[in-house]
């Protein structure tokens, strides 16, 4: 497989409109500084697109699609959460931080308690869930250009990272609204064109969907002969093939395979008939098949022919040509009375799968298409883990640094209200189309299950079509939609992250007394180091969900920024000691669960727990939240001779409506005005 | 008094005003909440109490998903918009401060 050229071509037009606009807007905004942050010209509808164009990130364009995939309903929540979750934020927290007239989280953690000390605590947290937020969105670059390309992976993250650091660090790219907003109606076109055309070739969502519902016991199938490339070790657990226990599926190893291991897919007590499990049938054309059985038991067969691999057989090397037959074994207790076997690839390699082969790794349909499946239930507490997923993500939007900022844009918080409304018109909008292609990639392209890559879904499905030329151009509009997606997300976090490392750290912390030339090179410095750091952090999480990752970005902020926003805004008693405490401990811990969470998926460090705790580590929130807003609650208590003076000033400041005359531009511009 | 700004009122009645405005929208902030909340944690709780239910097929859907993955966008969109609505009411009401003040005297008055 080549280069895609029209691929290629959509993705250089949509980074050159991108920039291009960019340019146009900076210079409009030069002859009418109104357009650029005043934002009084900006109506409800441009800056509603510009926040759904800035949150739309890789995990929306291709992350959902991906997990929908792969996990089937329990995938669904992260779209419903990442658009409803603006509910939170336009109930309790859009009106009074506008009215505020906080910038940043930062400014309302200064402002509200009248400490620059806190405002140095709160921004750190800027740069965790940056630093979250931005690996998935280097994932998707990584991604996209690999199928497009035809790179390796840490290609396409090197060069798209390169590209849009410097962008940002010599000033082409602000967070412009209108850009923003062209973004945002880019990725509908791109999300929601491509796939009525697929729905005419493959049935529509409801009749795809029905189709996997009629046969609760079958599985994804490959219709033709179909190659596939697997990754070595490295990968894990993207090496990993786990076979289904239903029906033998005979692989080809035209470049021949080194497999580290044979493993049961899963694990059966009592393991009495174990040893018997003769996994695999490998038949030979050359000689040269070896294997290593027990510790010190390696053989090496001299002869072509046929040879059976047990259970527990390692560090297998098969020759070029070779055919092997996987299959099921009997299981004498318990239920279901068959297991598969479970291969992990050492090196990579490409595997023929024959037509009709049961595809590894998918889950059946049965899990699929029902709540509760592999995803939710994988540690045993389905129920919890729904619903950790579901506090941290609807908290979470309504506490991301980088989303916040932009509600300052709109005239006042009657404004700031009815631009909520809008967004999540836009995002509903939006959010439907993911998961078609989701389902329309289970059913098409099967295969993409094998080597764990559903991610690629929306850039991959088109190309399958009989009309090569139309499957080329719409994969071109899906790849030209994700670059939109990780383009306006890893700006817009580069510039909230590099702001605070510049504004804050440097500026306020290591030198007060700097310069605004230096300020300036401060934030062009930072916006290098952490694009590089970006960079760095996108190579490590190649097997990792991007979806997944995103929400891990959104449980911290749910942890941290959104009990401050929250207490803050409603609650008098909150003291700047509280609300530290709080947000760092709440805010900390997830962080700390979470990261080793994902130490233990890449098997870099491992200790045993409990399958509760596991699942609490990898969806904090349920814990998480509570903890810092109980934390927040106690400290502010027993600190309550802090409360600032002015407490009911603020608050007042904080809900008053406009005309009341107490809000912050109303300060500025018209003080002489206020009595009427 | 007649020329007397809100920055001159005194810290007891910058309270009472903070309270009052602060009281309505939160009622209806919570209000629209729980609406959410029954909606939202309930399906859980229905997919796993009621799994006949959840998976009742409708043109191919099985209804959580067409509920969740369709219909739960328009929903909100619906409670958000019933919320503006209310929320610029009660802003309205509340705009004319020294009136919100003597109500509020009063009904303290009433009370004690």
């Amino acid at each position: 497989m080549g280069i895609s050229w029209i691929a290629l071509a959509f993705v250089i037009a949509m980074t050159g409109a991108t920039i291009g606009l960019g340019i146009y807007a900076t210079r409009k905004a030069k002859t009418a500084s109104d357009f650029f942050v005043a934002g009084r010209s900006v109506s409800v509808f441009w800056n509603a697109s510009a926040i759904s164009g800035e949150y739309l990130s890789a995990a929306s364009f291709m992350g959902i699609a991906g997990l929908l995939m792969k996990n089937g309903y329990d995938a669904l929540w992260y779209p419903v959460c990442y658009a409803t979750g603006y509910l939170f934020l336009l109930l309790f927290i859009a009106g009074p931080l506008r009215r505020f007239g906080a910038y940043t989280i930062p400014d309302f953690a200064e402002g509200r308690f009248d400490s620059p000390m806190f405002r140095r605590i709160a921004v750190t947290f800027v740069l965790f869930i940056g630093f979250f937020y931005t690996m998935p969105q280097m994932k998707g670059a990584g991604v996209t250009l690999g199928s497009i390309m035809n790179w390796p992976y840490w290609a396409g993250i090197v060069v798209v990272g390169v590209v849009i650091t410097f962008n940002v660090a010599f000033g082409g790219m602000k967070g412009i609204t209108f850009v923003q907003a062209f973004q945002y109606w880019a990725k509908v076109f791109a999300i929601s064109l491509p796939v009525f055309v697929l729905m005419s070739v493959f049935g529509g969502y409801g009749s795809n969907l029905g189709e996997v519902a009629s046969k609760p016991v079958g599985e994804p199938q490959i219709t033709a002969e179909t190659d596939v490339a697997v990754k070595g070790k490295e990968g894990y657990p993207a090496n990993v093939m786990t076979f289904r226990d239903t029906k033998p599926v005979t692989l080809t190893l035209k470049n021949g395979a080194k497999i580290a291991k044979i493993d049961a897919a899963r694990a059966i007590t009592p393991a009495d008939d174990s040893a018997s499990w003769k996994f695999l049938r490998v038949t030979t054309t050359q000689p040269g098949l070896a294997y290593k059985r027990g510790s010190n038991d390696s053989a090496t067969e001299s002869q072509p022919g046929t040879y059976e691999l047990k259970q527990a057989d390692h560090d297998i090397e098969i020759p070029a040509g070779s055919t092997v037959e996987v299959r099921p074994q009997p299981v004498t207790s318990g239920s279901p009375q068959k297991v598969g076997a479970k291969l992990e690839f050492a090196e990579k390699t490409v595997v023929t799968f024959a037509a009709g082969s049961i595809v590894p790794n998918a889950p059946g349909n049965k899990r699929w298409i029902e709540p509760f499946g592999p995803f939710t239930s994988k540690f045993g507490y389905p129920l919890l883990y729904t619903y950790s997923l579901i506090i941290a993500l609807i908290c979470g939007t309504a506490g991301l640094p980088h989303i916040l900022v932009r509600f300052y844009t709109n005239p006042d918080g009657r404004a700031a209200k009815r631009t909520t409304l809008w967004v999540m018109v836009m995002l509903g909008s939006f959010y439907v189309f993911p998961p078609i292609w989701g389902v329309l990639g289970r059913v098409a392209m099967p295969w993409l299950y094998a080597n764990d890559t559903p991610d690629a879904v929306v850039i991959k499905l088109p190309m399958i079509l009989e009309n090569k030329l139309l499957g080329e151009i719409l994969s071109g509009i899906t790849s030209a939609g994700a670059f939109a997606a990780f383009m306006s997300t890893f700006s817009g976090l580069l510039v909230s992250m590099s702001g605070a490392l510049a504004h804050d750290i440097y500026g306020k912390i290591l030198r007060s007394t700097a310069s605004a030339e230096s300020r300036m090179l401060a934030f062009k410095a930072s916006a290098v180091a952490i694009g590089l750091a970006s960079i760095g952090l996108g190579l490590l999480v190649e097997s990792f969900d991007i979806a997944k990752m995103v929400g891990w970005a959104f449980a911290i902020a749910a942890a941290s920024y959104f009990p401050l926003l929250l207490l803050g805004s409603w609650w008098r008693g909150l003291t700047k000691f509280g609300a530290a405490s709080g947000m760092l401990i709440g805010g900390l811990t997830s962080l700390a669960a979470i990261v080793t969470s994902m130490l233990l998926d890449k098997k870099i460090v491992s200790f045993s727990t409990t399958p509760l705790v596991r699942s609490l580590m990898e969806q904090p929130a349920i814990w998480g939240v509570p903890l810092s807003i109980a934390i927040m609650f106690v400290v502010s208590l027993l600190s309550r001779s802090h409360v600032p003076e002015d407490i009911h000033m603020k608050m007042l400041r904080l809900h008053a409506p406009e005309e009341m005359g107490l809000s912050k531009n109303y300060i500025d511009e018209g003080k002489g005005q206020g009595g009427h | 008094m007649a020329d007397r700004t809100v920055y001159d009122l005194t810290e007891k009645e910058h309270s009472l005003l903070a309270h009052r405005v602060m009281r309505r929208q939160a009622g209806l902030s919570l209000r629209v909440a729980a609406v959410f909340a029954v909606l939202l944690l309930g399906l859980p709780l229905v997919n796993f109490y009621m799994p006949d239910l959840a998976n009742f097929s409708v043109g191919g859907f099985t209804a959580t998903w067409l509920f969740l993955g369709v219909l739960f966008y328009p929903i909100t969109v619906g409670l958000s918009f019933y919320f503006v609505k209310k929320s610029d009411q009660i802003e309205a009401e509340c705009t004319d401060w020294r009136s919100v003040l003597d109500d509020e005297a009063a009904s303290q008055e009433g009370s004690v």
